[in-house]
């Protein structure tokens, strides 16, 4: 029985593997279908899933277990029950409470976490002799790092017309940027493709079992 | 051209796409992989940890990035299992308990005296991302006090004397967003010190080099499915990353060509069209 689920699992999987590939032909009923599994799979899924594994261990349990040590829990279990509320139209205004605190608290957390390694520390590790590398491409990787920081801020930086000398670090940040879009498309492909792989894998090892 | 030339088109580089993905994959070339300074810094700081000492891998991943990200997390458990460390794996993302899990039955294979309580053990998912993390800086016990199986933390022979995460050797995220690498470089490093690496999917790996810095935000990156099969290099395994590299390459000089033809193609329509408006 265990082995004819798993079949019919790998089965299953194939045959919305090529549903969903379909869509590179045309849009379809296949592809459709694919679609709404999909979707209606993941909201109940991630339903069961939050109810047994963050309600029921971070609250109810705790809570069971021993309510007096952990009384505390009642305020986000109100909070929440509140969140609730967006879905009754008269009582939507009492959401606007929970969500207060949750951006608050986010913000306050957060902030100091950003300020201290977005800005910060990489500031700091700008602030390098590039001199002080060990072999020549380092040197000038260095050197690299230092300018295009410059010049890619710079190229924020709309305070001033950029006319004359005042343009060229401005154009020399596009070029910065410009590359670095490049990269971010070249590992994007890569992904990409790496996906497709892993599905063709799929294909070819537990469907059709042409590849070890 | 007409949409539909157009749509023509697109079909055919789908098919090709299809065609040159396939065939490696059936009948492997072999190609070399060269190693990248990134995936270096990643294995030394594996490589130069003590024996007997406690990394922490997060597992921030669910199946949809399992391609990029598995391979990176068997190529890691595998290198510290073979250095004698011992590892102890967590979850920013809900599915990724079931990730380390499958991760840690595929390498026990290859190193049957290792047991778990006493050389790893999966504390499984907490939610919460960076409030997490800041709290099992400050005592992991109280965050996880028991393990995915449900035996308390007490009771785990390895985790006796460790209690937070100043103890760990290292710490490896394995992430596929967010909640992930960021926040452990934020808290695990930044605000605890602890040395942070880790693997991303190629998508998002730009975005954490600017982390490679002398401030050692992080130490190193494995950048998607190429960097896996890097890190598989580095410590002698024929793993899964290895042998899909093969595809991943003819892939990439088919989209090259592709990228270049484009471009001559659409020089090509914009000078038709210059030299249509001169006419004019």
């Amino acid at each position: 029985m265990v082995q004819f689920m798993q079949i019919l699992g790998i089965w299953i999987g194939a045959f919305l593997t090529f549903s969903i590939f379909s869509f590179l032909y045309k849009d379809n009923p296949f592809y459709k279908l694919a679609e709404q599994v999909f979707v209606g799979l993941s909201a109940g899924y991630w339903l069961i899933y939050i109810i047994y594994y963050v309600i029921m261990p971070n609250l109810v349990s705790k809570l069971i277990e021993d309510f007096s040590a952990n009384a505390i829990l009642i305020i986000p279990a109100l909070l929440g029950l509140m969140m609730l509320l967006r879905l009754i139209p008269k009582a939507q205004w009492v959401s606007r409470f929970p969500l207060a605190v949750v951006i608050g608290t986010s913000a306050g957390i957060s902030l100091m976490r950003y300020m201290q390694s977005d800005l910060l520390n990489q500031v700091s590790a700008t602030m390098i002799n590039p001199l002080a590398a060990e072999s020549l491409p380092d040197i000038i990787g260095s050197f690299l790092l230092i300018i295009g920081t410059i010049c890619g801020i710079y190229f924020f930086y709309f305070s001033r017309k950029k006319e004359g000398i005042y343009a060229l670090p401005s154009k020399a940040g596009i070029w910065f940027l410009m590359i670095s879009f490049g990269a971010s498309f070249g590992y994007t492909v890569m992904a990409r493709v790496s996906l497709l792989i892993g599905r063709l894998e799929f294909i070819l090892k537990d469907w059709l079992h042409l590849i070890n | 051209m007409s949409s539909k030339a157009n749509l023509v088109e697109r079909r055919i580089i789908f098919g090709l796409l299809f065609i040159v993905v396939t065939m490696p994959l059936i009948f492997p070339i072999g190609w070399k992989t060269e190693v990248s300074p990134h995936v270096q810094m990643a294995y030394d700081l594996v490589e130069n940890s003590p024996q007997g000492s406690i990394a922490i891998i997060s597992f921030d991943y669910d199946p949809s990035t399992a391609t990029e990200l598995q391979p990176m997390a068997y190529a890691m458990i595998e290198h510290a299992f073979s250095k004698n460390q011992k590892i102890i794996a967590v979850a920013l993302w809900p599915q990724g308990a079931q990730m380390a899990d499958e991760a840690f039955g595929q390498i026990l294979a290859k190193f049957p005296d290792k047991s778990y309580g006493t050389d790893y053990v999966n504390l499984g998912y907490k939610t919460g991302g960076m409030v997490t993390i800041q709290a099992m800086g400050r005592d992991i016990k109280s965050v996880f006090p028991a393990d995915v199986k449900g035996t308390s933390i007490q009771d785990i022979a390895m985790l006796k004397t460790f209690n937070n995460l100043k103890n760990a050797a290292y710490i490896v995220s394995l992430s596929a967003g967010d909640p992930g690498i960021k926040q452990w470089i934020m808290a695990g490093h930044d605000m605890f010190g602890v040395s942070v690496t880790g693997g991303t999917t190629a998508v998002s790996a730009p975005g954490f080099l600017p982390y490679i810095n002398q401030q050692n935000q992080l130490y190193g990156l494995l950048g998607g499915l190429k960097a896996a099969a890097e890190y598989e290099a580095l410590i002698n395994v024929i793993g899964s990353a290895t042998v899909k590299m093969d595809a991943q390459s003819v892939a990439h000089i088919l989209i090259i060509i592709l990228v270049v033809i484009g471009n001559i193609k659409a020089y090509k329509i914009r000078r038709k069209k210059a030299l249509a408006a001169q006419g004019d």
